[in-house]
């Protein structure tokens, strides 16, 4: 039996386009013509470079001390200054990017894989939704920045366990967001398709229900990578974080600031490293929420 | 043979109204080839009553309070999760009602059969292909080869009709299960889908099932017809004996309400009042109240389903004298 009008219609406009494009590919496309992921994607990528070569961008030691080399501003021989030590600021700033970055994507890796988890388990599992979001609540209603100071302080200074903390804080609030997207299309028809042809319930929440559920998840990661910098810096500056002379932007502001007057680059080089980064993860996390988010798909 | 039978069944909904009977005491069969018919307004529970069969219900709200579900010799409603999803698919297949929303978006067409298959047989990515094709060339998708690779978005709705009727065929059902099938398409697409499912009936000799409000569609495919009213069956008959001898007011009033291309008639004739509330029900017959027929005794008590004439069941106390008439 001949199929008129839907055969008519979609062969010429085939042979036009032999690809068949996933949504996901559609979505990246769209993404790098969007003018504020652009931007956040610039910077972020300059962020990202100085710290990956670190090593490459400045042959100094972060950690080396030079009494007679104490406060320079910045110039031709120091870039970024030199600090109340003697240490190159370039370098301090460039390593402490290393750790920022590690610390936010470490966060954001363990935030993806157990708030995913731990929100697909609530959706889709009814029977275990309340039992879990509960403690998930009581987690939540803690601030953020509290909460990261406390589990900071039980644990102690290092950098797994500044990780560990900021994991701590924030899976209860992915796991939300993963939850009530997987309990929007649970309810989908392709869902219950799924189930009707007699798939069990493994295959469907990895098949059907989590891959459909990750755009929100995305947008939250971008964001969060971000809030993870952020606490990162705000613990170190408070002296939670990793122990000095470790170059995080928080230690590196935190010794700074009693020196502010006379010396303000130590204190404002690594605060705008740190709001840059900040910024190009949300311009990052705006464009994907424009692009991803399905009530502004369906106008298309 | 008898394919399936559904004894007694009665459904409850927990609502904020308090425990509601979305199906009350329904009860029919269907032998291997058959196509019935299931008609009646939304809320009359005849999706419910599929789901059901499917053990698909969502639980809670849903609840089955009694009855029986016979599939070939077996009661599904004592089958465990695990039983359940080796009769979805190899023996009952279920064909939603949107073709829009019933395919995954971020796999392939070709994936999503050959996944259905996957569940259910031991066959190679080169089989499972292979068969995806084959189904997709049945169903009428022309160039299946080329189309397998294609996402759902790419699919105009009356194809995605015809994939979904490919992935709940794909295991070669005893019975198929349609929720209202055509209802989101084109006319023309409507009447392709429907002979489709009619050829696809002829040369996998499976049961169907086939809910909708629609009496056109009804009177096109259904060898017999079960017509339900606020939960309950108010009516079966075979095809040609409902159209031609309907005896339930409600069934009348239903077939008066079809415009008719001999007859020229200004205004369709339509039922006053709407489906009572489910948890405001009226005593007795739940039609009485919009009944052109209604005598005082229809108040007093829920009439049974009894028969009329030879395979033609009905429930309505007055209906000795509606056939006479």
């Amino acid at each position: 039996m001949a199929d008129g009008v839907a055969t008519m219609g979609s062969v010429p406009a085939r042979a036009a386009d032999p690809k068949p494009r996933s949504a996901a590919w559609d979505a990246l496309r769209r993404l790098l013509r969007h003018r504020s992921f652009q931007t956040g994607l610039f910077l972020f990528a300059i962020i990202l470079a100085a710290a990956v070569f670190a090593p490459l961008i400045t042959a100094a030691d972060p950690n080396k001390l030079a009494m007679r080399a104490r406060f320079k501003p910045p110039g031709l021989d120091h870039w970024f200054g030199t600090d109340n030590f003697g240490r190159s600021q370039l370098a301090r700033v460039v390593y402490g990017a290393q750790l920022s970055l590690m610390i936010g994507t470490a966060v954001v890796i363990i935030n993806a894989v157990f708030g995913t988890l731990l929100g697909a388990i609530s959706g889709y599992f009814r029977h275990l939704d309340n039992v879990l979001m509960r403690v998930n609540d009581a987690i939540m209603a803690f601030p953020a920045i509290l909460l990261a100071i406390g589990v900071a302080a039980v644990l102690g200074r290092s950098m797994p366990n500044m990780i560990l903390a900021l994991s701590i804080v924030y899976i209860p609030r992915t796991a939300r967001i993963v939850r009530s997207s997987v309990i929007v299309i649970r309810q989908m028809e392709y869902v219950q398709a799924a189930v009707a042809a007699g798939a069990g319930h493994w295959r469907i929440l990895r098949r059907h229900i989590l891959p459909n559920s990750m755009a929100p998840l995305l947008v939250q990661l971008s964001f969060l990578f971000a809030y993870a910098v952020l606490t990162e810096a705000t613990l170190s500056f408070l002296g939670l974080g990793a122990e000095p002379p470790t170059p995080t932007w928080g230690n590196i502001m935190a010794e700074g600031r009693q020196y502010m007057r006379e010396a303000p680059w130590i204190i404002a080089i690594p605060g705008a490293a740190l709001a840059i980064t900040v910024m190009a993860l949300n311009l990052l996390g705006d464009g994907l929420r424009d692009i991803l988010d399905p009530r502004l798909r369906i106008q298309q | 043979m008898t394919i399936l039978a559904v004894k007694n069944l009665r459904v409850m909904f927990k609502t904020e109204h308090g425990e509601i009977a979305a199906v009350d005491d329904v009860s029919f069969d269907l032998k291997q080839g058959e196509v019935l018919g299931i008609v009646g307004e939304s809320g009359s529970g005849k999706s419910v009553s599929a789901l059901a069969v499917m053990g698909l219900l969502p639980k809670p709200p849903a609840r089955i309070a009694q009855g029986e579900v016979w599939f070939e010799g077996e009661n599904l409603l004592h089958y465990t999760d695990r039983d359940m999803r080796r009769i979805r698919g190899p023996g009952i297949g279920m064909v939603f009602q949107e073709p829009m929303t019933s395919l995954n978006p971020v796999f392939t067409i070709g994936d999503q059969l050959m996944e259905t298959v996957r569940v259910h047989q031991k066959v190679g990515p080169k089989a499972q292909r292979d068969r995806a094709i084959e189904m997709l060339a049945r169903v009428g998708i022309a160039m299946p080869e080329r189309r397998i690779d294609d996402y759902p978005h790419q699919l105009s709705g009356g194809m995605r009709q015809r994939v979904m009727i490919a992935m709940a065929l794909i295991c070669n059902p005893r019975l198929l299960i349609a929720d209202e099938p055509t209802t989101a398409l084109d006319v023309t697409i409507q009447q392709q889908i429907l002979e489709l499912l009619l050829d696809l009936r002829d040369e996998f000799k499976m049961a169907i099932m086939i809910i909708t409000h629609n009496m056109g569609v009804v009177a096109e495919m259904a060898d017999r017809v079960i017509v339900m009213y606020a939960g309950k069956i108010v009516e079966q008959a075979p095809v040609n004996e409902l159209f031609a001898r309907p005896v339930h007011p409600y069934t009348r009033g239903l077939l008066d309400s079809i415009p008719s291309l001999d007859d020229d008639r200004d205004r369709l004739k339509t039922i006053p009042g709407t489906l009572p509330r489910p948890w405001a029900l009226p005593p007795g017959c739940r039609f009485q109240p919009r009944c052109a027929f209604r005598v005082d005794a229809c108040a007093a008590a829920v009439p049974p389903l009894v028969s009329v004439r030879a395979e033609h069941e009905s429930a309505c106390i007055r209906q000795d004298e509606l056939v006479a008439s």
